[in-house]
């Protein structure tokens, strides 16, 4: 393990010193060490919340931002934040409007997130959640609730961060959300495996010469490993996952995000959406925003996730909001 | 011999954070098969953090099983916060009353646990998660207490029910977490709460019954 570090345990903490000290004109710390919120978060809007595990950079910390989330529950790597960080969290974030917690769908992030909104209750807080469930590959479509959250999360933020900076309310933001997520599908392919810090070994094997298809960003597996393909072969597998499951047909507009799984090479991930492009374009889908890049990553996972979310008027106005955070700018 | 009196309880705690500091690796060898491989040191940070914060302290077994659940439920997270977190405060609770333990109170303690992880997660048995564990532990304690059993006695059927239900996993296919995602791939490993639940439990008794002869 080639890393930068000092002890492992301490990794995540140190972590969100040296973003605090980067990214301080738009983030800042709270009493909570494993609490970051929005700067200037605004009077009179619904809060936006998220959180989940560390080691998906820049999920989740770095979606803080203007019209994005207002406050992020970090956890341990790979590990969901405490039913007490995202209590902090929520409380953080609320300016009497109502809080909006849009989260993945990990057994660790539900049980926490549950306990923390009876918590929240109990204090007098309203807090209304959305679970993303983006990942085709991580269950069959009749068992659509037992999806996992990946890269889809981000665009759900994007739109339910966009809806309550507009003034939506907390019902209104919660809608926009699910309806972001609803209408998103996901599928990674996985080139080599991570290794938690801590652990200092990977926990499991991708074969050199070969690549995983449906890998989740924890390494789970997925539903297919075969040999090694070129650009081209990669994005034609993953479309023929994502496309027919929502399904996305001929005369949809869509949003298509390529993000990285850490230790892809930029450069490719260009290739890979190019490869993607025209075959969606192919089939007669409008692509109205494009987004490549490293959004939301595992450690030093090799490999990348292809998000395709079909766009009506509101969304399509959602999306095309400005916001500015370390994880995206868009004017 | 009479119950085990709570006030001696610093040396089960502390007899519990050495099963968990000396299996960490286990425990990351045996969740990273199916898992992602965090458990053992997870499980290592916390009770390690409450082996710091009792160090100094003059503390009673309940009071410290309701410390350790909050520490875990405040500080570590991921599902193990919630889940250990839960069973034990709740097995603190239902204790707290009392300043000597019998069969009949461990089992109340061991049964409390289980209804307290059941309020954070459903899972029965045969799901492979550690109610796998923790459910036939608790039989057997209800058994024992019904048939009137001697503490230690009561203590070692526990402990051989735990391990019998931690080996149960290994054949199952998991329904629960992020090893349920693997179907059929997850078949023959243990389930590494499961395996945890196990060190609790069986430090949990060898320390009572060192404490139950120490004071003999």
């Amino acid at each position: 393990m080639q890393r930068i570090l000092n002890n492992p345990d301490d990794i995540v903490d140190e972590m969100l010193k040296g973003f605090v000290k980067v990214h301080g004109d738009i983030v800042t710390t709270t009493d909570n060490p494993r609490v970051l919120k929005r700067k200037d978060i605004p009077a009179g809007k619904v809060g936006v919340v998220t959180g989940g595990g560390s080691g998906h950079k820049p999920a989740f910390i770095g979606y803080i931002g203007e019209n994005l989330c207002d406050a992020v529950a970090v956890g341990e790597i790979c590990s969901s934040p405490t039913a007490a960080a995202f209590l902090d969290a929520f409380k953080t974030a609320d300016r009497g409007k109502g809080v909006a917690c849009l989260y993945g769908n990990y057994s660790g992030d539900n049980m926490n997130v549950k306990m923390a909104v009876k918590m929240a209750k109990k204090e007098g807080l309203e807090v209304k959640t959305v679970v993303a469930n983006d990942d085709v590959a991580s269950a069959p479509k009749d068992e659509q609730e037992k999806r996992r959250g990946v890269a889809g999360e981000v665009l759900m933020w994007k739109v339910g961060g966009a809806k309550a900076a507009a003034g939506g309310n907390l019902d209104e933001v919660i809608a926009a959300a699910q309806k972001a997520i609803d209408n998103t599908r996901s599928v990674g392919i996985g080139l080599t495996p991570c290794t938690l810090p801590a652990v200092g070994h990977p926990n499991f094997e991708i074969k050199p010469g070969t690549m995983e298809v449906g890998i989740g960003h924890h390494g789970e597996p997925g539903i297919e490993v075969c040999p090694l393909e070129t650009a081209a072969q990669m994005a034609k597998r993953m479309v023929d996952v994502v496309l027919p499951d929502y399904p996305f047909v001929s005369g949809d507009e869509v949003v298509v995000l390529v993000s990285g799984l850490g230790a892809t090479p930029i450069m490719e991930i260009y290739v890979l959406y190019d490869e993607i492009e025209k075959l969606i374009a192919g089939k007669g889908i409008r692509i109205h925003r494009g987004y490549a890049g490293n959004y939301f990553t595992s450690l030093e996972m090799m490999g990348a996730t292809l998000t395709v979310m079909k766009l009506d008027d509101e969304l399509k106005k959602l999306v095309d909001m400005p916001c500015y955070s370390m994880g995206i700018k868009q004017k | 011999m009479g119950g085990f009196k709570v006030k001696d309880g610093k040396p089960v705690l502390l007899k519990m954070v050495a099963g968990i500091q000396q299996n960490k690796d286990y425990l990351g060898e045996v969740d990273g098969l199916i898992g992602d491989g965090d458990h053992g040191m997870n499980m290592n940070k916390g009770f390690t953090m409450f082996a710091e914060q009792i160090a100094a302290k003059d503390i009673g077994f309940t009071e410290g099983l309701d410390e350790l659940g909050n520490l875990l439920f405040s500080k570590i997270g991921g599902s193990m916060g919630p889940i250990y977190g839960s069973i034990f405060m709740s097995m603190a609770e239902s204790i707290e009353d009392l300043e000597e333990i019998d069969t009949a109170d461990v089992s109340k303690m061991v049964n409390a646990g289980l209804d307290g992880l059941h309020e954070v997660v459903k899972g029965e048995v045969g799901d492979k998660t550690l109610v796998d564990t923790l459910a036939p532990a608790n039989e057997a304690l209800k058994q024992a207490a019904k048939a009137g059993k001697s503490l230690p006695e009561a203590l070692e059927e526990m402990k051989a029910a735990a391990a019998k239900g931690r080996d149960s996993t290994k054949d199952l296919v998991a329904k629960f977490g992020r090893s349920s995602r693997l179907g059929e791939r997850s078949r023959g490993v243990l389930d590494a709460g499961a395996v945890s639940c196990c060190i609790i439990l069986t430090t949990i008794a060898d320390g009572i019954v060192e404490q139950l002869r120490a004071g003999a």
